[in-house]
C-alpha cells in the first residue's frame, strides 16, 4: 500500500521510514473520519458558523464585459483564503488522532494564518515554518500568526521560500512524529495528504456547482483556478471533473510552471511533475506571488494533465498584476496575487460562461504590488 | 568484531578522504550523492550537500568519484542518496552503473522498503517502525539492516538515543543479519555505547564535519572511533 502511486504513475510515499507508521495512522484516521457522520457534521458546522460558508458566487460584469464571469468568493472565507477549509478539516482530524502539536509550512502566509487560526480555536501548539524571503514579502501575515499564538520559525537557507519551509516542516515532523500532526497546506506531500487536502477543498467545487446551476440554469463552460501546489484548483475542479463538457484550466505562475515546464521527479514525499534538472535536482521557482513560488505541484494535477482532462497555462508576473489591478478597479475587490493569475487568463478565454476561483484576498500583497 | 561505517559526501577530495578513513579503521564507507532537498538530513549533511552541488557533484560526477574511491580502497562502498536522483537517472540504470563503478550496495533515504523492490539496497528501520515492517525490511535488505536510532534527521546529539535498545531487540527477533546503528552518533563515547547494543555503528555528520579539516584529521577521528567501537563488549546473542 505504501508504494501505491495514487494518481496513475504519480503520488506515492517517498519519505524516510520513520514517517511510514504516521502516514498509515493518518490514512486510517482519515478513512474512519469519512465514514463517521459526526465528522462531516462537525466540519459543516465549523465551516458555516466559524468559517462563513457557503461563500458567495459573484458575477463580475464590469471586470469581463460581454461575458458571464463568476467569481467563487473564497476571499470572503474567514482568514481571507480557501486555506481555512483544509486547516479546519485537518484540525478536527488531528484532534481525532490525539495530536495536540501542529507544524505547518507557509509560502504567502495564508496557510500559516489559517493553521495558526485553527490552532488558537482548538487550543493546539502551533509552529509554522516560513522562508525568510517570504517573511519579508508577506510581513502582515507574519504579524497575524504571532497574534494568534503561533511560533513562526524563519528558514534561512536555500531559496528561503516555500520549498525550504516545507522541507523544514517535514524534518520537524520526523523528529516529533509521536506528538505532532503535520498540517500540510496543499494537495502535495506523501499519500494520503493529496487526497485529504483535495477532499477538504472539494467544498469549493461542490458549492460553486450548485450556485452556478441556480444562477444560470447550466454548468459553466470553463472553470479556472490558479495552481501553485494546486489545492484551490483541485477543490474547484472536484465539482466538475465528472462533467466532461466543462473545460478545466489551471493557471501557473510562468516562473513556477511545474506542469507546463516540469519533468517527473520526487519532491516532498511524492512523485509528480516538478521543476528539476536532468539529474533530478530541484530548481528554484520564481514568481511575484509567494503562494505560487513552488517548484512542485500536487500529483493529481500531473495526472489530470496527462489524461487531458485539465489543461495548464502560464501567466507572467505582469499579467497577474494586470488582473489584480483590473479586479480592484472594476469590481471593488482586491484579489490575492495568486488568483490574479487565474483572473488574467480568464479574460483571454473564448468561452462565455466562466467560473473563476477567487482563492484569497489581496491585503497581504499591497506592498508588493505598490512597490512595482 | 564490531563494524564501523563512515559516511562522506562526494567531492573532489573524497577518494583521498575515504582512504584516510579506511586507514583509520573504517570497515565500510558510505558515499553521499547530494540532493537539493534532503528530507532525512540535519544541517551538517544538508550543508555539505549544498557545497557539493555548488562544486558540480551531479550524478555522473558522483559515479566518477565512486570509481576513483574504489581505485584506492578495498572496503565496501555504498552510495547513499534520495529517490529523485534515481528517478531522473533510471532506477535500474543507477543501480547498474553504481555497481560497475565499484559500489557494493545502495541506500536511498526516502524510498520505503515496499517501493522499487527491484532495486536491491540496504533498508532502514526506525524506532517508529512496526514489527511487521522491520520483518519486511530484514527480508529485503542487502547484507545488513540500518537502524535509525532516533525519530529525527541525521546530525550530532547529546547522547545515544534510549530508543536504540528496544529497536535492536525488536530487530533481533526477526532478523538474522548484522544490525548497524546510525543517526546521532558522533563521539567515541556514543560509538562505544551504540556498539554495545548493535553489531556496528554508522558515523555521518561527525565525519563530514571533521573531513573539512582534511585526511589527517579524519584519519585521527576515525581511529578514535575504531578504538571505541572495539572496546564494546561482544553482543551476547
Amino acid at each position: 500500500m505504501t508504494a501505491a502511486r495514487t494518481y496513475g504513475e504519480y503520488g506515492g510515499r517517498y519519505v524516510p521510514e520513520t514517517l511510514i507508521p504516521a502516514l498509515d495512522e493518518l490514512e486510517t484516521g482519515w478513512r474512519d473520519a469519512l465514514a463517521d457522520p459526526t465528522f462531516r457534521g462537525e466540519l459543516e458546522e465549523l465551516g458555516r458558523n466559524y468559517g462563513g460558508r457557503p461563500t458567495p458566487l459573484t458575477l463580475a460584469e464590469r471586470f469581463a464585459p460581454g461575458k458571464r464571469l463568476y467569481l467563487k468568493r473564497e476571499d470572503l472565507l474567514h482568514t481571507g483564503a480557501h486555506k481555512l477549509n483544509n486547516a479546519l478539516g485537518q484540525a478536527v482530524l488531528a484532534q481525532r488522532l490525539g495530536k495536540r502539536r501542529i507544524v505547518a509550512e507557509t509560502g504567502a502566509g495564508q496557510h500559516g494564518v489559517a493553521t495558526a487560526t485553527v490552532c488558537a480555536r482548538f487550543g493546539f501548539d502551533c509552529v509554522v515554518y516560513m522562508g525568510a524571503e517570504d517573511m519579508r514579502r508577506q510581513a502582515p501575515n507574519v504579524e497575524r500568526m504571532g497574534l494568534l499564538g503561533a511560533e513562526v520559525r524563519p528558514v534561512e537557507f536555500g531559496t528561503k521560500t516555500l520549498k525550504e519551509a516545507t522541507s523544514e516542516a517535514i524534518r520537524d515532523w520526523i523528529t516529533n512524529v509521536e506528538s505532532t500532526h503535520y498540517l500540510i497546506g496543499s494537495c502535495v506531500g506523501p499519500a494520503p495528504y493529496p487526497e485529504i487536502v483535495a477532499g477538504l477543498q472539494a467544498v469549493i467545487g461542490r458549492e460553486a456547482r450548485e450556485q452556478i446551476l441556480a444562477a444560470e440554469g447550466r454548468l459553466p463552460e470553463v472553470a479556472v483556478a490558479c495552481v501553485g501546489g494546486g489545492s484551490n484548483a483541485i477543490g474547484l475542479f472536484a465539482g466538475f471533473v465528472d462533467d466532461t463538457e466543462v473545460r478545466l484550466v489551471g493557471v501557473e505562475a510562468a516562473g513556477a510552471a511545474s506542469l507546463g515546464a516540469g519533468r517527473t521527479g520526487v519532491l516532498h514525499g511524492s512523485r509528480s511533475s516538478l521543476l528539476a534538472d536532468e539529474d533530478g535536482q530541484v530548481l528554484d521557482a520564481d514568481s511575484i506571488s509567494a503562494g505560487l513560488d513552488y517548484p512542485g505541484v500536487g500529483p493529481e494535477h500531473a495526472f489530470l494533465r496527462d489524461s487531458g482532462r485539465a489543461e495548464y497555462v502560464p501567466a507572467s508576473d505582469d499579467e497577474a498584476i494586470g488582473g489584480f489591478r483590473r479586479l480592484a478597479e472594476t469590481e471593488g475587490i482586491i484579489p490575492a496575487l495568486e488568483p490574479a493569475h487565474a483572473l488574467a487568463k480568464a479574460l483571454e478565454l473564448e468561452e462565455e460562461l466562466i467560473l473563476v476561483c477567487l482563492s484569497g484576498r489581496g491585503d497581504k500583497d499591497l506592498a508588493e504590488v505598490l512597490s512595482r | 568484531m564490531k563494524t564501523l561505517v563512515i559516511y562522506l559526501m562526494c567531492g573532489a577530495r573524497t577518494p583521498e578522504l575515504a582512504e584516510a578513513a579506511v586507514e583509520g579503521g573504517a570497515d565500510i564507507v558510505e558515499l553521499g550523492f547530494p540532493f537539493s532537498d534532503p528530507l532525512a538530513d540535519g544541517p551538517v549533511i544538508r550543508q555539505a550537500g549544498e557545497r557539493a552541488l555548488a562544486e558540480g557533484m551531479r550524478t555522473t560526477a558522483c559515479l566518477e568519484c565512486l570509481a576513483a574511491t574504489r581505485g584506492r580502497v578495498d572496503v565496501p562502498l555504498i552510495p547513499m542518496t534520495y529517490a529523485s536522483l534515481l528517478e531522473a537517472y533510471g532506477y535500474e540504470r543507477f543501480a547498474g552503473d553504481a555497481t560497475a563503478a565499484g559500489a557494493t550496495s545502495l541506500i536511498v533515504a526516502d524510498l520505503p522498503v515496499d517501493a522499487e523492490a527491484g532495486v536491491r539496497r540496504v533498508q532502514l528501520v526506525a524506532p517508529t517502525s512496526t514489527d511487521e515492517r522491520i520483518a519486511l525490511a530484514a527480508e529485503r535488505t542487502d547484507g545488513w539492516l540500518y537502524l535509525v536510532t532516533v525519530a529525527g534527521t541525521t546530525g550530532p546529539r547529546e547522547s545515544v538515543s534510549p530508543a536504540l535498545q528496544g529497536l535492536v531487540e525488536r530487530a533481533r527477533a526477526v532478523a538474522d543479519l548484522p544490525l548497524y546503528a546510525g543517526f546521532g552518533i558522533s563521539t567515541p563515547e556514543q560509538a562505544a555505547a551504540a556498539a554495545e547494543l548493535a553489531d556496528g555503528v554508522v558515523v555521518g555528520s561527525g565525519a563530514v564535519e571533521v573531513a573539512i579539516d582534511g585526511p589527517a584529521a579524519l584519519h585521527d577521528y576515525v581511529s578514535l572511533l575504531r578504538e571505541a567501537v572495539d572496546s564494546a563488549a561482544p553482543v551476547s546473542s
